[in-house]
């Protein structure tokens, strides 16, 4: 890697970038802090108002934003649970495992990501219809449950995080493989699980389209289901919007402001190897 | 451990039977069970990716194109009437989907092509020693964790016709307020933006990790023949990233083409026209449009098979182009 050093003019225009990147997200909380007939003004109001305790409450009543956040935590944090174990085992398998048909199954991984979602939405529509599942949760989480991305990251990662030696200890230790994943692998792969999950995580809190299909805003919506209904006027209030749309970003900010290192290093990671 | 007490058990009620025998059965039938784990267990290990997949994946996807060749509606989606290849028929009599497909196509181009652009630049800048990297980094990132629906909803308002900041801004320097949600073009501007807001970081930081993989030599080299830092990010840093540029193109276009939610929420109260005159509808909303609006699943799945067929075409094009480029 170079060491060359930035100047002056990276700094300011990195700047530059970094308020572009976080405006919209604090002008979100300084038009929740306002009311209707101010955002109704011009110049728009650049900083923060005194409502927006009122606004919070009346989009966590009339969205019913907290079923929606509930509905959400539960879904992403299953979809997580689920994507990190068995993209692990996967992973593993592929990495380390001599077994029949690795190769092919390995490049049908691979070309799984390649499908678009809208191939599929409607015959899992009429799939999940069949079931009563409209509006159930499971319908949301279930076809998300497992993902090539998951498998991919992981295999990548073991191929070079676990030796073969240490497998192979453990199997003249007498280990099953079900003990070696236990006392082996998920060890050696900790990072990159919770890598996985992280990056897991944003992604299903933030899905959009399936959610949008399946779920309905008066059934038991996500919140970005909930969001939709916001946006489509139900709540004619823009600054109600806001604080809806703010409620909806605020725990992924949060996890961003703690993790946000290590989401920046499974991306690059993910980048190189892949 | 069920196993192990059940192979131990006869061994310790029948107490002439000599020990070694158990000892023998136990080793054989530990290493028939050795031999059994070692063959099958990696099938367990990927077998719920795969089940998985089989019911939520393959299985959809084949139907679609079954669907497809149907009369389905939404009300009742076990009533299929079997029509042929008239869905794909009417799709192409039908203006709205040439529409969408060419909304698509330049709304696709106004937000890719900055996109990678900005990223590209950023990811060098990136790549400088300096203070405070990670947090320009986590900074530069964090759009890509605000969900398509909250980013939207709050561009509308950036973007508003009469009190919208950004018509504001440009009422000061001395233009006149645009249109961003009716005006055709502006408004396909405006939904490219929210996509290049969202995922220009996070394609800065792909290229930061496959520029910290060039070797310094190369830039040594470069420096030595007395290239300027401009010169060697245009002759060093582009051509040892093309494979990372081809990469983000190909996951770009994908993202570009299946275009859903920006476009949905940017139309006010409306839905999922598109805009008051579907100037900005794309294919994506169109088959949303089609199926959960109108209620004719089976036009819905030609949609979808339509954007496939689009999205191989491009992926031909892209192979040839690159076959040519080398």
């Amino acid at each position: 890697m170079r060491s060359l050093r930035a100047g002056k003019p990276t700094y300011v225009v990195l700047g530059v970038f970094t308020l572009g990147s976080l405006f919209p997200l604090v002008w979100t909380a300084v038009a929740a802090s306002r009311n209707n007939t101010r955002l109704a003004q011009t110049p728009p109001p650049f900083w923060f108002g005194g409502n927006l305790g009122h606004n919070l409450s009346v989009a966590w009543t009339d969205a019913n934003m907290g079923a929606a956040l509930l509905n959400t935590v539960i879904v992403a944090g299953t979809i997580t649970a689920g994507t990190v174990l068995f993209s692990t085992l996967a992973g593993f398998a592929f990495a380390k495992l001599r077994f029949r048909g690795r190769r092919p199954l390995m490049a049908l991984v691979v070309a799984t990501m390649l499908v678009p979602p809208q191939l599929s939405v409607v015959p899992l529509y009429m799939l999940i219809a069949e079931l009563s599942w409209t509006d159930r949760l499971q319908a949301v989480v279930l076809p998300a449950l497992v993902g090539a991305f998951g498998v991919f990251f992981m295999r990548q990662y073991l191929v070079h995080a676990l030796p073969f030696e240490l497998v192979e200890a453990a199997r003249t230790d007498g280990a099953s493989s079900w003990r070696v994943v236990w006392h082996v692998v998920f060890p050696a792969a900790r990072p990159a699980m919770a890598v996985l999950g992280m990056l897991t995580f944003v992604m299903a809190w933030n899905d959009f389209f399936w959610p949008i299909v399946a779920l309905t805003q008066n059934g038991s919506p996500t919140v970005q289901v909930a969001l939709t209904g916001l946006g489509r006027g139900y709540i004619p209030d823009q600054s109600v919007i806001m604080a809806g749309a703010l409620l909806g970003t605020l725990p992924l900010l949060l996890v961003f402001l703690v993790f946000g290192r290590q989401i920046v290093g499974g991306i690059m990671q993910g980048a190189v190897k892949g | 451990m069920t196993d192990e007490t059940a192979v131990l058990a006869p061994s310790a009620a029948g107490s002439e039977r000599p020990a070694a025998e158990g000892g023998d059965r136990r080793q054989l039938w530990r290493s028939r069970r050795y031999r059994w784990d070692l063959r099958w267990s990696p099938y367990g290990f990927v077998a719920p990716f795969f089940l998985f997949f089989a019911a939520f994946g393959l299985f959809p996807l084949l139907y679609t194109g079954w669907a497809a060749l149907h009369q389905v509606e939404l009300t009742d989606p076990d009533a299929m009437t079997w029509v042929g290849l008239r869905n794909f028929t009417r799709l192409w009599d039908d203006a709205f989907f040439w529409n969408a497909l060419r909304n698509t196509f330049t709304i696709g181009l106004l937000s890719t092509v900055p996109q990678l652009a900005i990223a590209l630049g950023l990811a060098h800048l990136l790549n400088y020693k300096m203070r405070g990297s990670a947090f320009f980094r986590v900074a530069v990132l964090t759009p890509y964790a605000t969900s398509v629906a909250a980013a939207t909803l709050v561009f509308v308002l950036l973007f508003g016709r009469d009190y919208g900041m950004v018509n504001w801004v440009l009422s000061t320097v001395g233009f006149g307020p645009v249109d961003w949600q009716n005006g055709p073009f502006a408004s396909q501007v405006a939904v490219s933006t929210i996509v290049v807001w969202r995922w220009t970081g996070y394609n800065a930081l792909i290229y930061l990790a496959a520029m910290q993989a060039v070797s310094a030599d190369l830039y040594e080299s470069a420096e030595l023949d007395g290239a300027s830092r401009w010169q060697q990010f245009v002759h060093v840093t582009v051509p040892s990233l093309r494979p990372t540029i081809f990469f983000t193109c190909v996951v770009s276009t994908i993202g570009a083409t299946q275009l859903f939610g920006e476009p949905l929420l940017f139309n006010g109260g409306a839905g999922a026209t598109g805009g008051s005159d579907h100037q900005f509808q794309t294919l994506g909303l169109y088959l949303y449009e089609q199926g959960w609006v109108n209620l004719h699943l089976g036009r819905a799945s030609a949609i979808a098979w339509a954007m496939f067929l689009i999205l191989l075409l491009i992926a031909g094009l892209a192979r040839l182009l690159r076959r040519v480029s080398r």
